[in-house]
């Protein structure tokens, strides 16, 4: 095969066996990597408690790794997750893709938990586990200074992982967090330390003049991309160039989102950072986007915090210092955590107590939390269970536990919808219509309307399955489109598909996971938004009113959402349906 | 959704790409749970067809008015004999559709294989074949029918800039033939319509921001009145107060309140990261000239003229494939010079070739792509010197072709 190695491993932590498993040509065209491989090896598994032994993570590169394909250097981890109980997936930075890759695999499927702390260090052919006692304790930097993985790719986690913290991340590279949905608790519960691979190989390549011309295609797209590589872009400012936007358009999730404008903003902004810390570009191997800061100058080397982290560590908590920001984006990195859900567990933690933070309060609150300490123990839970557990499940801005990310959904009904039907809970990057509500790409959508939103975000969710298998960056999607990517897949593979070829693949993989989740006991009970967001409005002006969302628009919506993905009327799979895109099936 | 399908008919037929009305009048389709259009046709079981094929949401069709209708069916005839699509050779066709994929009958198959490569696809074929009327587009949208109505104007625009540029080329080398010359005599009516003088805009200096916006959205009107952009690609920016007031990435030109973005000079915010790709060009053309207004529209004998190369001197250049990134000879229309430049920021991008040129001239042309203007108060100068510039392109064509005609 051109594209995949059609071979990946299967790791049993109990066992400690290492077997080699070949994919099919067909299931790799029906999976394509990354995410797909993720979902279709974890569905036997969708019944099991997270951490059951039989629940596998799996890590998987996709068909474009390793090639010359524009930002194609990540890869995708999948499990079920221990803070939401549905399928849990998240993307990987860095260079481990890459690696991976051309050390042979398509990709790793670990099983069981080893007795003591391990680590799996992958050198092409050879799969070692080794003891990783002494490393067990330590934080993600010390980690990485320990291995001193040079050009190796590098995964690991931090204390969080290891105490349980039910949003732990998985950190790779050093700078790259895989934040959502708990990974890093995943592999702790395996007692797996960190997966640490170097490749000498080559990804086979039908036909490499042809992945030249559409490697041109698409980068000539993104110079021409205002939000990528424009002076204000994400190249440039990093992700959190969205800040400013997120304040002109009153959607800035503000005091645990009672409010959508937060004042100091402006003194807050990529800007500031960009004065207080000259920070230079990095990224993903086989990038040309660079979109990760690192700063110069104070705390040089230390990664700037991305959009997400910069709006939850300042308006959300009611905190307004850049340096608290950068000091807390740095603790959850190098403890394991997600910043999103801790941001926004501790501003549920600040509605319920009523008790202001300090900056000092709330960094010496991230340690309690991963160190397994005081209210740290009960805060580590995520919003949902904290607040549930405090008699205010109200507080919990969360969707389906996943705690919600920087965006006011008040502000954008597409990001409403698509918060409430994500199938990772309330993520924005599943439909990201955040591209065209905000950032008018393809073409300007009304952010106050649910007209035509149904099939918008249902269409954009199957175009990011799609793009988190081939493996690309979503981020480049604000420029090309499938279009682009489908002969980029075809100069690789060989195989002669187009954009609409790959988005059935991408229905069939995001319908997979619509199963898993129904067999986690999820239905339309769940595809819902916090109550507050349809009784209180946002913090409009006379030219922008920030309503509350019309309850009524929002059910009709979701009705039109599930006959256009092809549920029930109570949100549920069918089995006709999954006959129908070729996925197998499975219920409670 | 039906707000929107009717929204765009409308625009296409007022950009003067659709008849109001009969088989040439637009059909606009749009689908959330169910499926809308803008009128009832005879068209509309197959073109629902389509919707049953593509993961789409929308879906634009049209058979162009005069005179894209006589240029679409001769390009289109063309491509179907050699390799099925048109190839456009402006920029930003090239950046955003690639090429534009020709079938030769009204039937599903072919129309959704091609559809399912490109934004959009012509139908060429036999005029009157099943009953058929060509040529027509068609184009699809995931997020809105505005997708479909901005490819279809591209398609009309590329089309245009194609075949009058090949025109000229063919009559330079004695490759034109007399099918080209038909359709030349038959379009040539459309050409000789006069530009109206230019229109009374609102006089500066602005003293107030509201007049700032008041003024570019009365300008941004005009230029697609105008007719001086295809689709609303195009831009316009005013500096005041230390802030440049910049028309919003994919903003509609003749609908630009509230796609207005406000950009500090001093780069204290980053809020310009959604205004027009060529945000760096306009930046660095103030900072240079210290002008107030610039105008950035896509004047289409301006765009032909710009690709207008002597055939010997092309033969001979080492860059003769590469002319809109990397054509190193100082060319000039009149006294208007043509600089290089690709969309956008990257290594060929035009920021890197404009701003330069706009010290010694108020209009500057790039290479298949379009032109800038500079003002110094308000934008009636810079309008003026738009229309002055496409009224000179145009004379320099038609005299060109009349004088290589005769001889
Ligand atoms: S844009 Fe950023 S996140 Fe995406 S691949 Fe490039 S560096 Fe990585
Ligand atoms: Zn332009």
């Amino acid at each position: 095969m051109y594209g995949w190695t059609g071979k990946i491993a299967r790791i049993d932590l109990t066992r400690r066996k290492i077997a080699v498993q070949t994919l099919s040509p067909d299931t790799c065209a029906r999976y394509l990597g990354g995410r797909g491989m993720g979902g279709f090896f974890l569905q036997p598994a969708a019944t099991l408690d997270w951490d059951h032994p039989d629940v596998p993570v799996c890590l998987f590169t996709g068909p474009l790794t390793a090639t010359a394909a524009p930002t194609s250097g990540r890869c995708h981890m999948v499990s079920i997750s221990p803070l939401t109980g549905l399928m849990a997936d998240a993307s990987l930075g860095g260079k481990i893709g890459v690696q991976l890759k051309r050390a042979g695999w398509d990709g790793i499927v670990i099983t069981g938990k080893s007795d003591t702390p391990v680590g799996i260090d992958i050198s092409d052919n050879d799969i070692t586990l080794v003891t990783a006692k002494n490393l067990w304790g330590m934080t993600t930097d010390a980690v990485h200074q320990h291995l001193n993985p040079k050009k190796a790719g590098l995964a690991c986690i931090g204390p969080a992982g290891e105490n349980r913290v039910r949003f732990a991340a998985v950190i790779t590279d050093r700078y790259h967090a895989a934040g959502r949905t708990g990974l890093g608790l995943c592999l702790g519960a395996k007692r797996l330390k960190y997966i640490l691979v170097s490749g000498t190989g080559r990804t086979r390549v039908k036909d490499p003049e042809q992945l030249k011309k559409a490697r041109q295609d698409i980068c000539r797209l993104t110079a021409a991309s205002p939000a990528l590589m424009g002076r204000y872009g994400f190249s440039r400012m990093g992700t959190g160039a969205m800040y400013d936007l997120m304040d002109n358009r009153h959607m800035m999730p503000t005091d645990n989102f009672s409010a959508t404008w937060f004042g100091p903003a402006k003194e807050l902004n990529a800007a500031a950072y960009a004065r207080a810390y000259s920070p230079k570009k990095h990224g993903c191997r086989g990038c040309h986007i660079l979109c990760k800061k690192i700063s110069t100058r104070t705390s040089a080397g230390t990664a700037m915090p991305e959009f997400e982290t910069m709006s939850h560590f300042t308006a959300l908590v009611g905190l307004q210092d850049i340096d608290l920001v950068t000091a807390a984006n740095q603790r959850c990195n190098s403890l394991g955590m997600d910043t999103i859900s801790a941001a926004v567990t501790l501003a549920c933690f600040r509605e319920i107590t009523q008790k202001d933070f300090t900056p000092a309060s709330l960094l010496a609150l991230l340690d309690d939390i991963a160190l397994d300490r005081g209210e740290g123990k009960s805060l580590k839970k995520g919003a949902a269970a904290y607040a549930g557990s405090m008699g205010q499940p109200d507080a919990a801005m969360a969707v389906k536990g996943l705690e919600l990310p920087a965006y006011d959904p008040r502000g954008a009904y597409g990001m409403a919808l698509g918060f409430a039907m994500s199938t990772r809970g309330g993520c924005h990057l599943r439909a990201y219509p955040i591209s065209h509500e905000i950032l008018r790409k393809p073409v300007a959508t009304d952010r106050f309307s649910f007209s035509g939103k149904a099939r918008i975000i249902k269409i954009a969710e199957d175009s990011n399955a799609v793009v988190d298998s081939l493996i690309a960056c979503k981020f480049i999607f604000f420029a090309a489109g499938l279009e682009e990517y489908a002969r980029v897949f075809s100069a690789v593979t060989g195989q002669d598909v187009t954009a609409q070829d790959l988005l059935a693949a991408g229905e069939r993989i995001y319908y997979n996971e619509r199963i898993i989740n129904s067999c986690r006991g999820f239905d339309a009970r769940h595809d819902d938004l916090p109550a507050r967001f349809f009784t209180q409005p946002g913090t409009g002006t006379s030219q922008i009113r920030v309503p509350p969302i019309d309850r009524a628009a929002f059910l009709q919506a979701k009705a039109a959402y599930y006959a256009v993905r092809g549920l029930t009327r109570n949100g549920l799979p069918t089995r006709t349906k999954a006959e129908q895109l070729g996925v197998p099936w499975k219920s409670l | 959704m039906e707000i929107l399908v009717k929204k765009y008919a409308q625009k296409l037929v007022d950009a003067g790409l659709a008849a109001p009305s009969g088989p040439g009048a637009p059909l606009v389709g749009g689908l959330d749970q169910t499926l809308v259009w803008n009128t009832t046709a005879p068209e509309i079981p197959m073109l629902e067809k389509i919707f049953q094929h593509l993961n789409i949401n929308s879906l634009v069709f049209l058979r162009p008015r005069f005179p894209y209708d006589l240029i679409i069916r001769f390009l289109a005839g063309r491509a179907l004999k050699s390799g099925g699509a048109i190839l456009p050779r402006d920029c930003e066709t090239r950046t955003f559709l690639h090429d534009l994929p020709v079938v030769d009958q009204w039937d599903i198959h072919a129309i959704v294989q091609a559809l399912k490569q490109r934004k959009i696809v012509i139908i060429q074929g036999n005029a009157r074949k099943n009953g058929f009327l060509a040529p027509a587009v068609i184009a699809p949208g995931t997020v809105s029918p505005e997708q479909g109505f901005v490819h279809i104007s591209s398609v009309c625009f590329a089309c245009f800039v194609a075949f009058f540029n090949n025109y000229l080329a063919g009559l330079k080398t004695g490759q034109h033939d007399p099918e080209m010359d038909l359709v030349f005599d038959q379009v040539l009516p459309f050409l000789q319509n006069g530009v109206p003088a230019s229109p009374d805009l609102m006089h500066g200096p602005f003293s107030r921001e509201i007049d700032v916006y008041t003024a570019m959205a009365q300008a941004g009107r005009k230029i697609v009145d105008y007719g001086l952009v295809d689709s609303y690609f195009g831009n316009l920016s005013c500096c005041w107060n230390n802030t440049l007031y910049i028309s919003q990435t994919g903003a509609s030109l003749d609908e630009l309140t509230g796609c207005i973005d406000p950009v500090p000079l001093d780069g204290s915010s980053t809020a310009g990261i959604t205004a027009s790709s060529e945000l760096t060009a306009h930046l660095e053309t103030v900072a240079r000239t210290g002008c107030r207004t610039i105008l950035h529209g896509h004047p289409r004998f301006c765009v032909i003229a710009s690709m207008d190369c002597d055939p010997a001197q092309k033969a001979a250049c080492a860059f003769s494939d590469k002319c809109h990134t990397h054509c190193p000879v100082p060319r000039h229309i009149g006294s208007v010079p043509i600089v290089p430049g690709e969309v956008g920021t990257g290594p060929f991008g035009l920021c890197n070739t404009l701003p330069r040129a706009c010290d010694t001239s108020n209009s500057v042309i790039v290479y298949g792509h379009g032109v800038f203007v500079t003002g110094k108060i308000d934008f009636t100068q810079a309008f003026s010197s738009l229309v002055a510039v496409e009224t000179l392109c145009k004379n320099r064509f038609l005299e060109q072709v009349r004088h290589l005609r005769h001889a």
